[in-house]
């Protein structure tokens, strides 16, 4: 053991004179393996960013909601079969909320939307990206917090009061010196009292719309502004234990059946979906690239590893002589393979370092487009990866080394 | 007296292509504790096979070989490894020391082989080469010594790990006479101290510093006698 630790770091400070005396060669050596480290590196930051910016931006939807919709969200493709069905319909919303068991769900609300509305405030004026017609209870289903003002109340709801709550975006633009609460703002010329201004949220979907330019009110009130057919209605329910998410959707499938009386045997004609679809669909996409990546690392670190393995077999035949001379004053065969293996291990971790050293700026620019920074673990990673591809590659030449005969190694000019 | 090494029937044949040459045919010498032999013969007659064969360096293809009693004919790579970095030291013609290392390194790598820990390597390898008298010199590189201060940079090498005989490949072949003689007085005392010498030269007058010669032709033994006129080294060894 003590000899393995002699044999190792001999082997460690000769390998590093040789690859002081052979600077170029060594680096442009690690070319592939430079490569190979900077493509698992960028591929995987950009994969762990792009993920997070998915994730983040699926944060509207909650991970403990059911929602109740008459559509698959990325059911199939034949769209016909699902075109007759019949719109979720209030009155389903109230038997729901009467025949599901009352432990089971902490708040539930129908909610309709509409897109591309124009809200405005005397000669201002703004494009709502998204208006919802909902209950108070939405507040705890979709998490939209007012951070001025407050939400809509039961009797508010009830009623169908004029009031809205508006997003950061809207609230900036109609109200850009003035606080926004109590005034009116107007949509399809209805006068609208400001009643809460929501958090900032971010952009959702890759910035596809801001979730910071949404309206919410009575769904009274918006089916008075935008007529009783505009949007189809979903129906939102927080379960009460997330644990139990699996057993609420099946008790809302029986109920949902019941109500909308769908004849046993025959298929359901709603869905109750859930935000992990988005998270499955994604990961089924990103995989495909996440594989490319890893064929593209692979590739280069096998043309990496063959370069090695070349420098590796110069190298020892440059030094047979010195292996004759080792070998005459007692390295046994073991010392002579560590001596090799450590030069060429060494000589890719190099090339690892550089690759890390190339590729951290690389992972800067891409943190300014995504939420990420380079994972440590990717670093220790590929570090390992470079030590075991130097390993890998340099057995053949170590190997060879370390059965070279003593005597025509000595004999070797 | 003990004997360390004894030959029995030692036969060298090299296949070079279809052709076998026989660089050694049958070798049979005994050699003692603390002699000083010179190996002689011309070129080709064997000398080399027969040291490399003595330093383990390599195997006969036929016959017994019994160092210190041990037969060593059919012991494998690292046995061998082990037997040279303990009992052997070797000298070359050609010095064979590590060009990248100083002398420090340089003698203290059998030590590093062995397995000795760094501060008894470090003191043994300065001692060896205060013996030689290098201790000037101890982080000098190969290209910054002469040729002379190499040799005993390699001696001190040979020297360090106390080994049983020490084997000296026409140490002074690439020396002039002067640094020649120098070498061989350092022998003279290493003699004296006690250690086993075996060295290969064509020079008559190298030879004769020893106390036996050892003449080879063909791959035989031609002549095997005592030195009656030994030529000993009147100085000792200082800086040159
Ligand atoms: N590896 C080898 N392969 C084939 N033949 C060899 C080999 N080594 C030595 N020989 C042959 O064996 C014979 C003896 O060689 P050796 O080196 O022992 O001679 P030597 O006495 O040391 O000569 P010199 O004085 O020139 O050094 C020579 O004929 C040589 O050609
Ligand atoms: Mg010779």
């Amino acid at each position: 053991m003590k000899k393995f630790f002699f044999d190792l770091k001999e082997g460690i400070i000769i390998s590093l004179k040789a690859i002081r005396a052979n600077k170029m060669r060594a680096v442009l050596t690690t070319l592939g393996i430079i490569i190979g480290i900077v493509a698992v590196t960028t591929m995987s930051t950009a994969i762990v960013g792009l993920r997070e910016a998915f994730l983040s931006s699926l944060s509207s939807l909650g991970s403990d909601v059911l929602y109740v919709d008459k559509f698959e969200w990325f059911g199939s493709k034949d769209w016909r079969k699902y075109r007759n069905r019949k719109d979720i319909t209030y009155d389903q919303y109230v038997k729901l909320r009467e025949m599901l068991s009352p432990g089971s769900y902490e708040a539930m609300a129908p909610n309709k939307r509409t897109f591309g509305k124009t809200v405005k405030y005397k000669q201002r004026s703004v494009q709502a990206t998204l208006i919802y017609g909902t209950t108070e209870e939405f507040i705890k289903t979709s998490g939209a917090i007012p951070e001025k003002g407050r939400f809509m109340n039961e009797l508010e709801v009830k009623a169908g009061r004029r009031v809205c709550i508006i997003g950061q975006d809207i609230a900036n633009n109609l109200f850009p010196n003035t606080d926004p609460l109590n005034k009116y703002v107007r949509i399809n010329n209805v006068p609208l009292k400001v009643i809460g201004v929501l958090e900032k949220q971010g952009s959702a979907f890759f910035g596809s719309f801001s979730m910071d330019g949404q309206v919410i009110m009575p769904l009274k009130v918006f089916e008075r502004l935008f007529g009783q057919r505009r949007g189809r209605m979903l129906i939102d329910i927080k379960v009460a234990d997330v644990n139990k998410m699996d057993d609420v959707k099946e008790e809302v499938i029986s109920v949902m059946r019941t109500i909308r009386k769908v004849p046993p045997g025959k298929p359901n004609d709603f869905a109750v979906n859930r935000q992990d679809v988005f998270t499955e669909i994604y990961d089924k996409t990103v995989g495909v690239v996440a594989l490319a990546g890893i064929v593209i690392t692979a590739l280069s670190l096998f043309v990496g590893a063959i370069g090695i393995m070349n420098i590796m077999f110069v190298s020892v035949t440059e030094r047979t002589k010195e292996i004759g001379i080792r070998k005459a004053i007692g390295a046994r065969t073991w010392s002579i393979l560590l001596q090799f293996l450590s030069e060429s291990a060494i000589i890719c971790m190099i090339g690892g370092i550089i690759g890390l050293i190339i590729s951290f700026p690389l992972s800067l620019i891409i943190d300014r487009f995504l939420p990420t920074a380079m994972p440590l673990d990717i670093v220790a990673l590929s570090l390992l990866i470079s030590a075991l591809v130097g390993i890998i590659s340099g057995f053949l030449p170590a190997y060879k080394a370390s059965k070279l005969n003593p005597v025509e190694a000595l004999r070797y000019e | 007296m003990s004997n360390i090494i004894k030959l029995e029937n030692i036969a060298k044949i090299y296949e070079v292509g279809a052709e076998k040459v026989h660089a050694l045919k049958d070798v049979s010498l005994t050699i003692n504790e603390n002699e000083y032999v010179a190996i002689m013969g011309p070129s080709g007659s064997g000398k080399s096979t027969l040291m490399n064969i003595i330093g383990c360096l390599d195997t006969p293809t036929k016959g017994t070989y019994i160092f210190t009693g041990v037969n060593v004919s059919d012991m494998d790579d690292n046995e061998l490894a082990e037997i040279r970095n303990k009992e052997i030291g070797f000298v070359f013609q050609t010095f064979n020391l590590l060009p990248r290392s100083n002398a420090l390194h340089n003698v203290e790598l059998p030590l590093i082989y062995a397995g000795i820990p760094k501060t008894e390597r470090r003191e043994k390898a300065i001692q060896a080469l205060k013996s030689v008298g290098l201790e000037d010199r101890i982080y000098h590189k190969p290209n910054e010594l002469s040729g002379g201060q190499r040799q005993r940079v390699a001696i001190a090498r040979a020297l360090v790990t106390n080994p049983s005989i020490i084997l000296a490949d026409e140490p002074t072949g690439n020396l002039d006479s002067k640094t020649g003689e120098d070498i061989m007085a350092l022998f003279n005392d290493l003699h004296l101290k006690g250690h086993t010498i075996i060295l290969v030269t064509h020079e008559e007058y190298i030879a004769e510093h020893a106390e036996r010669i050892i003449r080879l032709r063909d791959g035989l033994i031609e002549r095997d006698e005592p030195v009656t006129q030994r030529i000993i080294p009147n100085h000792t060894l200082n800086e040159g």
